[in-house]
């Protein structure tokens, strides 16, 4: 049985991606008592999921590295991971949660040897790679996952692969009798991050993503790059495996469209721009796009890449993609903007720039809460204590979540600093 | 130049833009264009525009009065709906075009021997004679719109599809002779009449 000890004086972080968890080490590190609630196996969000960071093309996990470190050495701060907040009820200052906890199947005995998944045969879509690629029925989600312990697909339980991988175990890790949880206690605030998904490509008709091979999204072009992705790094097509000579951006790809995302996703301009970098300088990249946003310090980096040789800006939004049969290349058709030429433009790949939808759900959430018609929540007193952090209130990029997420830790600490001083 | 024409001329001196908000059907949408394009890329019939509907939409705000109005690009909309289903902005493109189009026929400014523009004129005035379409003579106006010779030339070119379509009974050769109307002939054309006279009124009114 999971235990979790809290009070009023709880804060109650639902969503550990970058936002939560800065949330979460903010106020544990000023001394309150925090419950992380995180529906993955692991915190860090998203952010586990790139290669490397806009504008410094840094590598994200040396942050994420700090931010675990942090939260195992701060004894205010409880993470739950496999677990959904499913109801909340009550006041500001005063909040009884409800969380389901999904079973791991594996116990804090784990010594993540791996063992288990050699054991299994059983393979799944890899989610962390966006589906590209395979994983095994026990698995580690990824390299760096925290907590660092495997992982049973509840797919395999009942079956041989189950026993195998109880079998294959030393340290009497797996317990195949787990269950499902749901436990209750209390919080005193609560910060929604629940973060944001890649808007479903399969929405934009005449981008064909749903049937064109060649055709990928940002976030799935982001997990091809990394070394410890599906591919090793390799930048290939999903259609033949060949090395990519000539590859299209599309921006806004679901963003600044009534049929889609009302709103500027604002982070997909920089995306592409970062993402250009990755081809070797001898691959030729084009963008396409209606105008590009990139803000304040940002503009520096827009020029370094404008500068690229292999780079060009083609001042168009795309209006239709179609499959060139013979050599499985998607050509892009279009009028550009400067000068109105109409362009139909073959390229080896293309990487739709997908647009942040709020992972916030209107219908089943759990109090009262303001939520805009862009699907964010708005900062408003109806809300009582609960404060949406990072891109559960807008769409923003890490540094702008952090800093958004340190500002909803404050406002948390303010509710429980009154809840104290009434308490006495 | 027609009266209408060098009234507007002097009211909207300054700004186009404002003439085609004023006068022309969901003209107040212009302004709302992002210049991205997908409209023009989407057209099926794009590449026999001389300036496809982005580029209009911004010849209005760069005040290209007579090279808007002088065009025949907006009567090459076939009315798919491909540009309204896509713009990002939700613009009525179509409506846009045809309104442009209506409002360089008010003023005098289409191009001669412009086939839509043709078209959309016979079809009318065979419309206005009985409340309902005469199939017959429509074909019959097309056929002979440019002469006589050239007309006979048509009709036996097309004769197969006529004597199908009698087959079909989808035309009557007896429609040749007055034709079928609305039940009331009368009261179809003071509706119409009053909608013209309440339009010419507001473009009075612009004046």
């Amino acid at each position: 049985m999971t235990e979790v000890i809290a009070t009023n004086e709880t804060i109650l972080v639902v969503g550990g991606g970058i936002s939560g968890m800065t949330a979460a080490l903010e106020a544990a590190e000023t001394g309150k008592q925090v419950v992380l609630v995180e529906k993955r196996p692991y915190v860090g969000g998203r952010v586990t999921q790139l290669y490397k960071y806009f504008p410094k093309l840094c590598f994200p996990t040396c942050g994420l590295e700090i931010n675990q470190r942090r939260a195992k050495m701060n004894p205010n701060l409880n993470i739950v991971t496999m677990a959904e907040v499913t109801d909340i009820k009550g006041e500001a200052g005063d909040y009884t949660a409800t969380v389901k906890i999904s079973p791991r199947y594996v116990n804090e005995n784990c010594t993540a040897c791996g063992d288990c998944a050699k054991a299994v045969e059983a393979e799944f879509d890899d989610e962390f790679n966006y589906n590209i690629g395979k994983r095994k029925g026990a698995y580690l989600p990824h390299r760096m996952a925290h907590p660092q312990r495997y992982v049973l697909d509840p797919a395999i339980i009942g079956s041989d692969d189950a026993q195998k991988a109880k079998d294959a175990c030393k340290v009497n890790a797996i317990d195949l009798d787990m269950q499902e949880e749901t436990i209750e206690f209390k919080a005193g605030a609560v910060i929604w991050a629940t973060g944001w998904k890649p808007y479903d490509a399969n929405k934009i008709q005449p981008y064909g993503y749903d049937r064109i091979a060649n055709v990928i999204t940002s976030v799935e072009f982001e997990r091809m790059a990394d070394p410890n992705g599906p591919t090793g790094g390799k930048l290939q097509r999903p259609s033949d495996g060949k090395e990519i000579k000539s590859v299209a951006f599309i921006q806004c790809a679901g963003s600044r469209d009534k049929n889609h995302l009302l709103h500027c996703s604002r982070i997909c301009c920089m995306a592409s721009l970062k993402q250009a970098t990755y081809p070797a300088d001898e691959v030729d990249i084009s963008i396409y796009y209606i105008d590009i946003r990139a803000i304040d310090r940002f503009e520096d980096f827009y020029q370094t890449v404008k500068a690229k040789e292999n780079v060009s800006f083609i001042k168009s939004k795309v209006a239709s993609i179609v499959e060139n049969k013979e050599n499985g290349n998607p050509t892009l058709h279009g009028v550009d903007t400067e000068g109105y030429n109409r362009y139909a433009n073959e390229h080896d790949l293309v990487v739709l720039a997908v647009g942040m939808e709020p992972s916030v759900d209107k219908a089943s959430f759990p109090v009262e809460i303001v939520i805009n018609e862009e699907g964010f929540i708005e900062p408003a007193p109806e809300n009582g204590g609960v404060f949406a952090a990072g891109c559960s209130s807008d769409a923003l990029d890490v540094n702008r979540a952090v800093q958004h997420a340190t500002g909803a830790a404050l406002r948390a600490i303010q509710v429980v600093n009154r809840v104290a001083a009434t308490e006495g | 130049m027609s009266d209408l024409n060098t009234a507007m001329i002097e009211k909207y001196r300054s700004s186009f833009l404002k003439e085609v908000e004023a006068n022309v059907e969901e003209g107040e949408w212009v302004k709302m264009c992002m210049q991205c394009g997908v409209c023009s890329g989407s057209c099926p019939l794009g590449k026999h525009w001389d300036h496809p509907p982005q580029e209009l939409f911004m010849m209005i705000r760069a005040n290209k009065r007579d090279e808007v109005l002088g065009t025949d690009s907006m009567w090459m909309c076939t009315s798919c709906y491909n540009c309204i289903a896509r713009c990002p902005r939700g613009l009525p493109i179509t409506h846009i075009m045809h309104g442009l189009a209506v409002y360089s026929k008010r003023l005098g400014l289409v191009q001669k021997k412009q086939p839509t523009a043709e078209f959309s004129q016979i079809f009318w005035d065979n419309l206005m004679k009985k409340g309902r379409v005469n199939e017959l003579k429509l074909g019959l106006s097309m056929y002979f719109k440019d002469g006589f010779g050239q007309g006979i030339k048509n009709a036996m070119a097309n004769q197969k599809l006529g004597q199908n379509m009698m087959k079909a009974k989808r035309m009557n050769a007896m429609e040749f002779f007055g034709g079928h109307s609305v039940k009331d002939l009368s009261g179809f054309q003071k509706m119409v009449k009053k909608a013209q006279e309440i339009e010419e009124g507001n473009l009075k009114d612009a004046k």
